[in-house]
């Protein structure tokens, strides 16, 4: 397998409504060397099942595996939910012999086989394990310095444990903070970093979901981030979607624009904000691209 | 309802219990360490949404697993607050994964046609209908065309359906009860 080419997995999210992460994705990656292949016959990742049904999430996320599988290639996810699902399907299925055939014994009737050939690697894995640091580095015209801005990895890309096999830490993620200071920007620490967004649960409540991504705004506020950084659609969606109605809820003011990693590192390479989609950001971040014209 | 009538309601009788029940959960992919736990109470204290929730409690669920209280667990809707963060699981001392135990509690009452979240039934039909959990319609491939994005490859149906009904997942769709919001 070539260690630069990857089956882009979409997921739902980004479709329906995230173009802005899909465009920068495709800037930088394209810019960085990295071959993207649009994966064929895809449904969705199955994360939204396992609630429901357990067999049903493994054997859709199987499904996309051996889709993979027949291609060759490693999965590239850029969504945390896309990428748990897939990721633990595709460990659990090769460890664990029994559930195995099981799922084996479903994906049979859709004439599919789960081997257990590939990989799942999230975007965040893809640049900072395989492009790695020093290619980024060097392909960084426009550093970006003076900028503060906050990380929110996302639950996802670092748990559970016992999934995630990239070496960081859950309980205070490095990968993307490092991933952010090849940029340029400085990447502050505040209260709580790993916590939660809440979006996985505004289906069924949003008190709780706003309280969550209220205290944590403010947590990113008070260490005084210009921009908060996300690398999962329903993380963006939750903080840069919904922050007008969590301003409002709490009558409170954030004005913190919420940028998808790809669209911080594109600014960085020299793309223009128009050419990352960051003009269709809801918090439209006016002041963070003034700083950056007068830098 | 009384203070005193509402305290004896809460109490447990002998026939609402299911002996059986910790050993059925125990044997489901996900929840097999349930008897592990010696509530500690690291979940709950750990729970990001325990914190902002009055009733969502983790290790009560798991307390009550091990009571075998399987109807008031079924028919419980704050066991759709959790967000599958999975700190639980990352730092419970007796790797008793909580948020799987939560998972196999769900599918139950799933399986059991309880009431359960219409989210569910709608992202359910949606993916059935176009292999997506939300429904991209002509103009979300319209407007990627206008983007210059590729188009969207064509998901295979037949194969989503077959999934579904492999899977015991068509009760999804037809006859379930739901209810849209949780109190927290």
């Amino acid at each position: 397998m070539s260690e630069t080419k990857y089956l882009l997995f979409l997921g739902c999210v980004i479709p329906y409504r995230l173009s802005s992460y899909e465009i920068s994705t495709r800037k930088v990656l394209a810019k960085l060397g990295v071959d993207v292949v649009e994966m064929p016959e895809f449904n969705c990742c199955g994360y939204p099942m396992d609630s429901v049904n357990h067999d049903l999430m493994l054997t859709l996320a199987a499904r996309n595996l051996c889709v993979a599988e027949k291609q060759g290639l490693e999965i590239l996810a850029l969504c945390n939910g896309c990428f748990c699902s897939l990721n633990e399907t595709n460990k659990m299925l090769k460890e664990d012999k029994e559930l195995r055939e099981k799922i084996n014994g479903y994906l049979k009737e859709i004439n599919m086989e789960f081997k257990g050939t590939t990989e799942v690697k999230h975007l965040v894995h893809v640049l900072a394990e395989d492009v790695r640091f020093e290619k980024i580095k060097n392909a960084v015209k426009r550093p970006l310095t003076n900028l503060y801005v906050a990380q929110h990895s996302g639950c996802h890309l670092v748990r559970p444990t016992k999934f995630v096999e990239h070496g960081d830490d859950p309980e205070n993620p490095k990968m993307l903070k490092d991933l952010i200071k090849l940029t340029g920007a400085e990447c502050v620490d505040y209260q709580d970093e790993a916590r939660c967004c809440g979006n996985p649960i505004i289906g069924v409540n949003e008190e709780v979901p706003f309280e969550m991504a209220r205290e944590k705004l403010d947590h990113m506020r008070v260490a005084k981030a210009e921009a908060m950084i996300t690398v999962c659609p329903f993380c963006h969606l939750m903080f840069d979607l919904n922050q007008p109605r969590i301003e409002k809820t709490f009558n409170e003011k954030f004005e913190m624009p919420v940028l998808h990693y790809p669209q911080l590192l594109g600014l960085a390479m020299g793309f223009s904000p128009e050419e990352l989609a960051l003009n269709t950001l809801r918090v439209k971040p006016v002041k963070l691209l003034e700083k950056l014209r007068t830098n | 309802m009384s203070e005193v009538q509402e305290k004896v309601s809460n109490v447990i009788k002998a026939k609402e219990v299911d002996p059986k029940f910790k050993y059925k959960m125990s044997k489901m992919h996900g929840a097999e360490k349930v008897m592990l736990c010696f509530q500690c109470g690291t979940c709950t204290a750990d729970c990001p949404i325990a914190r902002f929730s009055e009733f969502y409690r983790p290790r009560r669920i798991a307390r009550m697993v091990q009571f075998g209280l399987k109807d008031r667990l079924l028919s419980d809707k704050a066991l759709w607050l959790c967000s599958n963060c999975f700190t639980c699981v990352d730092h419970c001392p007796q790797n008793v994964e909580i948020a799987g135990i939560v998972r196999v509690l769900r599918n139950l009452t799933v399986k059991e046609n309880k009431v359960i979240p219409l989210v569910y039934t709608v992202l359910a039909s949606n993916l059935l209908k176009g292999g997506y959990v939300y429904e991209i319609r002509e103009m979300h491939h319209k407007k990627r065309a206008g983007l210059g994005l590729p188009p969207l490859p064509k998901p295979n149906l037949e194969d989503i359906e077959k999934i579904f009904q492999i899977t015991g997942s068509s009760n999804l769709l037809k006859g379930v009860e739901t209810f849209e919001k949780v109190e927290s």
